[in-house]
């Protein structure tokens, strides 16, 4: 579905991604893993046309996406929801899910995928009139997500959605995750807590400094003697 | 009841002045840019809306029209000609590109039709005098005052309750996040600029019948005072910009009613000075944006 060759990005004379490649199969679960400032967040970015490489190709469903504009990209069918989440404090739960679609003009449709994020989310039913701005983490969380979803994406990706959550709360948003991805969308997720996107994930990959470093199946990820010691918590 | 007739003097010149600040405000809050050339879109507005009525004899309405349109097509090509080159310049480079794009105008028109003012005729709309609880005022005033809060209704219905409205307001505030929702990030700058310029030439032509006369540098003084009103209510705050123009439009015509005219055009620049020392958020602004 996504196919990324040997992209370099830079943030002017930063060099930020070195020659990543990964794919990612229709109805995976992938994770990137790896410390603070190794590449995740920049190559989602680049995925969802917020950078562009250099150099390198990104195929999406066969088409070339690498340097489209954003927009572009959106409507071909992936959404990104942002680290930090990123929504727009001043408006209101239900105008940030409108802002969601804001591509589509099936009103119908979009009615009827408002409803599923309610059900998806119901914290935000009962919040819908609340600006933004007011919401605690996890809400805000789950807006970003919803508003995400209200694209239609059948690739979503994911940037570190468990980031100053409590316990609870990353566990319920996992659950989540799981359920999208098993109606259907394809996730890309980006995680620090290792142990917890390995337990959902397909595949997953390494980032180190810019490089993948490792990538392989979950199981065996989980299983490796480099991963349990450098991002397991050792044992 | 000369002080109530002050009042509405000061409201109606208060009126122009939030119809111009609000354009200052709205293009600060989506590209944080001063844009010292918009007293000169108001400018230019007021002569479109002077040439549509003595040699196309128009009516008001459509001559107003006209100057909208105008105003906001120019409002555009100054955008993508002299600003979005710089967009991720430094903030300084586009501040001084705003001035020589202001002064451009002004010398551009001079150029092309001399410096000698020029005078609105004076039946553009009705003179009569309405007698309210006593206070004369001019049925103009009502009209002009009608006019404004018109635009203002239109202008709050589009930012709140459109899909460009609310593309503008996300924009606004994280251009970033605005794109990941497939929002074209210059279009939603362009109508910016499109709508600010408009409600400048709407402005422009309403002064134009409220004070006759007219000339290419007649921009420089309101401009600077819209920019005022707008810091009064809140730089890039939309409802601010609104009471921030009525305000010094009110605080202007007491202090003539005072006796103090010679002290009116000083005054706003006191406000300015007062507000940057002691409320430098405005007064609708929040001391800290909601950012998680
Ligand atoms: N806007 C930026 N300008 C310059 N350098 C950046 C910018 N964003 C990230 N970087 C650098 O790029 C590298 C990768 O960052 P990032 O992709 O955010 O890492 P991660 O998401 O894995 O924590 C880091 O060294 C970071 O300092
Ligand atoms: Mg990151």
């Amino acid at each position: 579905m996504l196919k990324i060759e040997d992209i370099n990005v830079y943030y002017g004379n930063i060099q930020a991604l070195k020659g990543v490649t990964m794919d990612i199969n229709e109805g995976e679960i992938v994770t990137l893993i790896g410390a603070n400032g190794a590449g995740k967040s920049t190559l989602l970015k680049t995925i969802s046309g917020l950078l562009k490489p250099k150099q390198g190709i990104v195929l999406f469903e066969g088409e070339p996406i690498g340097g489209k504009a954003a927009q572009s990209i959106v409507k071909m069918g992936i959404s990104h929801v942002p680290e930090g989440r990123r929504v727009f404090a001043n408006m209101t739960v239900a105008e940030n899910l409108e802002l969601g679609a804001y591509l589509r003009k099936d009103k119908n449709g979009i009615k009827k995928d408002i409803g599923k994020v309610y059900e998806l989310f119901p914290r935000l039913l009962e919040r819908i009139k609340q600006q933004a701005g007011t919401l605690s983490g996890g809400e805000q969380q789950m807006l970003a997500m919803g508003r995400a979803l209200m694209a239609k994406p059948r690739l979503l990706l994911l940037d570190e959605p468990s980031m100053g959550l409590a316990p609870l709360l990353v566990k319920q948003i996992f659950n989540i995750i799981e359920e999208i991805s098993e109606e259907g969308t394809t996730i890309l997720l980006v995680e620090q807590n290792a142990n917890l996107a390995l337990s959902i994930a397909d595949r997953a990959y390494v980032v180190e400094t810019g490089r993948i470093v490792l990538s392989g199946k979950s199981e065996e990820l989980t299983a490796s003697e480099e991963i349990k010691q450098a991002y397991l918590g050792g044992h | 009841m000369e002080l109530i007739q002050q009042l509405v003097n000061g409201v109606s010149l208060g009126s122009i002045y939030a119809l111009i600040a609000l354009g200052y405000t709205m293009v600060y809050g989506i590209v944080k840019l001063i844009n010292f050339a918009h007293g000169d879109v108001f400018m230019v507005g007021s002569f479109v809306g002077f040439y549509a009525i003595t040699v196309m004899d128009l009516s008001f309405i459509p001559a107003l029209l006209l100057s909208m349109v105008t105003c906001a097509i120019f409002g555009v090509l100054i955008e993508r000609i002299a600003y979005k080159p710089l967009r991720n310049a430094t903030r300084i480079a586009a501040l001084i590109t705003a001035i020589g794009v202001s002064l451009l105008i002004e010398n551009g028109l001079i150029y092309v039709r001399g410096a000698q003012p020029e005078a609105y005729p004076n039946n553009v709309l009705p003179m009569d005098k309405l007698d309210i609880f006593g206070v004369s005022i001019s049925s103009q005033s009502i009209l002009i005052l009608s006019v404004s809060i018109i635009l203002m209704i239109i202008l709050q219905f589009v930012v709140h309750k459109t899909k460009i409205g609310k593309a503008m307001r996300a924009v606004s505030f994280d251009s970033e996040a605005a794109k990941l929702m497939g929002i074209n990030v210059n279009n939603t700058i362009s109508a910016t600029f499109a709508i600010g310029s408009a409600l400048a030439g709407a402005a422009g032509v309403i002064f134009g019948i409220y004070y006759i006369k007219i000339e290419p540098l007649m921009g420089v003084l309101p401009g600077l005072k819209a920019f005022v009103a707008a810091v009064l209510g809140g730089i890039g705050i939309i409802p601010g910009a609104m009471v921030g123009g009525l305000l010094l439009g009110i605080i202007e015509a007491l202090v003539s009613a005072a006796g103090y005219s010679l002290w009116r055009d000083g005054v706003a620049f006191i406000v300015l000075i007062f507000i940057l020392i002691f409320l430098p958020q405005g007064l609708f602004g929040k001391n800290r944006r909601e950012k998680v």
